[in-house]
């Protein structure tokens, strides 16, 4: 059984604060098949369209058949480790820092041997539940998991560096407003983080949760405003050095589409949706950044919540849909920025929330609780993306398939 | 002529003619109007850092700012009200220079306001002040004082379920006001309204017959404790926006001394 | 179709020049001082070179092409072996056939390669791309991880013991005591074996090869060429060659050289009883153990107790890398693959010096090579005899 996870103790201010390092991060453009199967919380392999081999390591032809026809197929997790080893030395610097390193041969039942990281509760002999993650370099990894879940088999060292786990971080809500906030709170609480700061905006408008929040153990309200970059300044002064997760529940959205009169809710929209979030990324981003390594209360993510129609419009939201996909192309530079420290930006795409900006819209909706657990659970599994709710998750599907057949869809074509 | 304004030079340097500030400082968090949500709403006063002595700009600092028409101490001009959209010279750039200065009478409402949040400024005040200190003369600014600009926080929308709770004039007061030809009607408030104005028949009769009457409005005042009920000078010359409803602007009073050396030791 | 022997074509002029642990030196320095060696033994001016062979990790971004310039060599017939540890045993057979068919009259077959600070890293994170994309991120052990995985299960599958890879260790530390050119000059007991630094289990610091700079060469030639030469020169009994072998099994428990030798013996006459001294590629103990098992010296399985029940040292009943192995006397990239051939040669041309076996006639050397994913994928081996046999 694992041990649970010790909470940190207070830093020692006398001791250098440890730099970030990544593991190796080069691969093979096939390679990253991993990645992208890791990246959603899939376990996928190619599979061989002709003979329906399994392939591993990730390659361009069949070792079978020489059939280039080679599919990313969502395959079975099973495996038996046949091999271990705990390694003492290393070249690398980032496993130089983390030695003694355990990795083990797994053979997978469907076919391939597979050289993965090892949970502490594993090793040879034992039948393994196989998980791809994304580690530190964001780039997918195997790891063998016990088959079956144990009480704080998240507190494992090595499974800690592949997730974005809440326990004993310190987390930011940007905003108190948001329908998801009350719950996120909950559910992070409940995951074992150790506090979370709580956002507001003009906090001289009434009609919040500002007291009932305000009021709960390990929380605390303060004021930020995603439009106003002095705001963001200011509190990051404040708790930057301290922010380890930080989840953007600031959004703005209005019904509409394009055509009508005026640009006034569009910018609205692109000012929280999509400037906010850079806003929130310069203010807090370097200071998180600079914090990755920083023990068991590192800095460990970055989480927006966009609408599915970051990837496709909903024409009757074409304005938001609009902020949706400029916000999902900004965490995608920021992706690209925060990389070298490790920092996971993680985008939580929902399907309609059941809120009052979607209340003529037909079920299924995403409620708030829902997207609440979504998110923890995306910090939990370390996903890059996840898709919350039924019409998120349909409409990932459908966009993988065919984005025109999806965008021609959702303008009322598809019969 | 001359020696009118060389009088006046004088008196403002030996502080027998006080200049005082009725303006808020444009902050990003001071409070603006709230609608409902599915209407278009006033933008808050934003400022961005373009460069500050830096690679942006080596030697010079300086911000883009964006705002609303009405954020702010602001200036409301006709054609912000459907009933003032045909008034001529109805926009801000349109109206002639010589309305932004020009005499001030206060009523002093502040009492009344400080024990009910709804307090009315109703045709029997006006006369009640008017028996105290003659008749509002033609062409004045009338400023509704309050002491409202002293709220912070969530107390200044005073927002609750049912809306905002704020002092205002009733659809009488307001006409009686234009009986008199007043140039216009000035608030501490955030609207020239009351909170509940919505509910009067017109709805918001300032904005509504002020505006229709092609007066002018004057919102989010402050330090109108410090003039005295007659015999100020306001200059309140909003931005020249071409087809503009309104503006930000820097609200200046000039008062004569005597009173305020005494108020105000 | 019967294989054509190696009649006509004998090996000649090995050559080791003395490994450093670094340097600042590059392949191209390496490789040159080999090569002028080699032709200095055999009195050749570098114009009556005709073909040569190259292998080496760190010649980037030149290849073997660019290094005819800037040798200034002009040969008839250019091989480039990029096999590791099977390299020597390519080279050879390839070089033999070339000079047997009259490409190439006279051929070097030289292995060199530079080690500098952090150049092992360099070329362990970029080493194949299975490597990069499925073994160096888990844990970037490098080799040592990949074998200790192999060793952990051929324990578990054999039953063999630390105790039994470190009876390999200690034998050829002894052995590597009578060669000059050796990196490792301690004598190490099997204590010191055991009681060794971890560096992934199961394998402690005496598992592990140490990575150095150096190179090694020799001559392939026509007998009557060698003959007039008066250079001492051995014979190619027999060799064999294998990549990726055995492909379904899930973990390496047994190496190419399985699938090819009944070939290897039946091509030189004779079986594994009649060799006199045997060059395995040792860059684990744990491998040159499953090579006796493989090239049939006892059973599968029974390595351990092989090893248990044979002296492995030059003066033992089972000589074995008699130089010291990699083990001993460093892996000097590419030119780890040539070490135990280079010695072979040494041995049955009465040449090894302090580490001559008496009367040896015979010697196998097997080669070994490219851990591209999760095992080895080159293997060879080559039976050399001496010219009076």
């Amino acid at each position: 059984m694992t041990g649970k996870l010790a909470p940190p103790r207070k830093k020692n201010p006398q001791l250098r604060q440890r730099v970030p390092t990544l593991p190796p991060q080069a691969r093979s453009r096939a390679a990253l098949g991993l990645t992208a199967a890791a990246a959603r919380g899939a376990f996928e392999l190619q599979h061989c369209a002709e003979c329906g081999t399994v392939q591993y390591p990730p390659r361009d032809a069949c070792a079978a058949c020489l059939s280039v026809d080679l599919l990313w197929r969502a395959t079975a997790r099973d495996g038996q480790i046949i091999a271990e080893t705990r390694i003492h030395a290393s070249p690398d610097s980032y496993y130089r820092e983390r030695l003694p390193w355990r990795a083990g041969l797994v053979r997978l039942a469907a076919g391939p041997t597979v050289l993965a990281h090892l949970h502490g509760e594993v090793g040879r002999g034992d039948r393994v539940r196989m998980d791809l993650k994304l580690d530190k370099a964001g780039q997918g990894v195997m790891i063998a998991l016990p088959q079956q879940r144990t009480p704080d088999m998240a507190d494992d060292d090595v499974l800690r560096t592949l997730t974005a786990h809440p326990k004993h971080r310190r987390v930011l809500i940007t905003d108190l407003r948001a329908p998801v906030t009350r719950p996120l709170i909950e559910a992070l609480l409940k995951a074992g983080a150790a506090h979370v700061f709580v956002g507001e905006a003009e906090s001289w408008r009434r009609g919040s949760d500002h007291a009932s929040i305000a009021g709960l153990d390990k929380v605390s309200v303060l004021p930020l405003d995603v439009t106003d970059a002095t705001s963001l300044k200011k509190l990051a002064a404040e708790i930057g050095g301290k922010t380890d997760i930080l989840i953007n529940t600031a959004r703005h959205v209005r019904p509409g589409g394009v055509l009508g009169a005026d640009t006034v809710f569009a910018r609205e929209e692109f000012e929280t949706n999509a400037l906010g979030l850079m806003r929130l990324a310069q203010a807090f981003g370097p200071a998180m950044a600079g914090r990755t390594a920083d023990g068991v209360n590192s800095a460990v993510a970055f989480v927006n919540i966009l609408s599915v129609h970051a990837l496709s419009a909903d024409p009757h939201y074409g304005a938001f849909s609009a902020s949706q996909a400029a916000a999902l192309s900004i965490s995608q530079t920021l992706r690209a920025e925060f990389r070298a420290s490790g920092l996971r930006m993680i985008n939580v795409f929902s399907g309609p929330t059941d809120d009052e900006w979607h209340q003529p819209l037909p079920p299924p909706k995403v409620a708030p609780k829902a997207l609440a657990s979504c998110v923890v659970e995306a910090l939990c599994e370390g996903l890059e993306d996840a898709f919350c709710g039924d019409v998120a998750k349909d409409l990932e599907e459908r966009w993988r398939r065919d984005p025109k057949v999806l965008e021609r869809e959702l303008q009322g074509g598809g019969a | 002529m001359s020696g009118v304004l060389e009088d006046l030079a004088q008196a403002l340097g030996t502080g027998a003619v006080e200049v005082v500030d009725l303006t808020h400082t444009l902050d990003p968090d001071f409070p603006v109007i709230v609608l409902p949500p599915e209407f278009g709403q006033c933008a808050r006063f934003r400022m961005e850092e373009v460069s500050a002595y830096d690679g942006r700009g080596p030697a010079w600092k300086w911000h883009n700012i964006s705002m609303n028409e009405h954020t702010g101490t602001h200036f409301d001009a006709p054609i912000h009200w459907i009933s003032g959209r045909d008034v001529a010279n109805g926009a801000i750039d349109e109206i002639d220079p010589s309305v932004f200065v020009g005499p001030v009478v206060v009523i002093d409402c502040s009492e009344g306001a400080a024990g009910n949040d709804d307090f009315e400024l109703t045709p029997a005040l006006i006369e009640a002040w008017e028996a105290a200190h003659g008749r509002i003369p033609a062409g004045a600014w009338v400023l509704m004082r309050t002491d409202w600009s002293k709220r912070r926080g969530a107390d200044y929308l005073n927002m609750a379920e049912d809306g905002p709770h704020s002092p205002g004039p009733t659809p009488a007061a307001i006409e009686l006001l234009l009986a008199r030809d007043i140039r216009g009607f000035g608030t501490e408030t955030v609207g020239t309204d009351a909170g509940q104005g919505a509910h009067y028949i017109p709805p918001y009769p300032a904005h509504y017959l002020l505006h229709g009457a092609g007066k002018y409005g004057l919102q989010c005042l402050s330090n109108l404790d410090r003039l005295p009920p007659t015999g100020a000078m306001l200059i309140a010359p909003p931005l020249k926006i071409r087809g503009g409803t309104g503006s930000p602007l820097r609200v200046l009073a000039l008062v004569p001394g005597g009173k305020l050396r005494g108020e105000h030791p | 179709m019967r294989r054509q022997d190696y009649s006509g074509v004998v090996v000649t002029a090995p050559v080791s020049v003395p490994y450093l642990r670094y340097s600042q030196e590059t392949a191209h320095w390496w490789i040159a001082r080999a090569l002028r060696q080699v032709l200095e033994t055999a009195g050749l001016a570098p114009r009556d070179l005709d073909g040569l062979s190259v292998s080496s990790f760190t010649l980037f971004p030149d290849t073997p092409v660019g290094l005819t310039q800037h040798l200034g060599l002009s040969p008839r017939w250019l091989d480039t072996i990029p096999m590791g540890g099977a390299s020597g045993v390519v080279a050879l057979r390839r070089a033999a056939r070339a000079v047997q068919a009259g490409d190439a009259d006279m051929v070097a077959c030289i292995a060199g390669d530079a080690n500098r600070i952090d150049s092992f890293r360099q070329l362990l994170s970029s080493f194949s791309r299975f490597a990069m994309d499925a073994s160096y991120p888990y844990g970037s052990g490098g080799p040592n991880a990949s074998f200790a995985l192999i060793a952990d299960a051929y324990m578990a599958e054999y039953g063999a013991t630390r105790a039994d890879f470190g009876r390999i260790a200690v034998a050829q530390r002894a052995n590597a005591l009578q060669y000059p050119n050796a990196i490792m000059k301690k004598p190490l007991t099997l204590e010191d074996y055991l009681t060794a630094r971890p560096i992934a289990e199961p394998f402690g610091l005496y598992d592990c090869v140490m990575p150095c700079a150096g190179a090694e060469g020799f001559l392939v030639m026509r007998e009557e060429e060698a003959a007039r030469r008066g250079l001492p020169f051995a014979r190619i009994a027999a060799t064999i060659e294998r990549h990726n072998a055995f492909p379904e099994d899930p973990v390496q428990l047994r190496g190419g050289w399985a699938m090819d030798v009944d070939e290897l013996y039946a091509m030189a006459g004779f079986g594994p009883e009649a060799i006199d001294v045997v060059e395995t590629y040792d860059d684990y103990p744990v491998i040159s153990m499953m090579q006796f098992e493989d090239l049939g010296f006892c059973a599968k399985g029974e390595g351990a107790r092989f090893v248990r029940e044979h002296d492995l040292t030059i003066s033992g009943d089972f000589p074995h890398n008699t130089s010291g192995g990699q083990l001993s006397a460093g892996q000097a990239g590419a030119a780890g693959g040539y070490l135990g051939l280079v010695e072979a040669i040494r041995q049955v041309t009465g040449q090894a010096g302090g580490t001559q076996v008496a009367e040896a006639g015979t010697a196998l050397v097997s080669g070994f090579g490219m851990i591209n994913y999760d095992r080895g994928l080159c293997s060879g081996a080559a039976i050399l005899t001496g010219a009076d046999r």
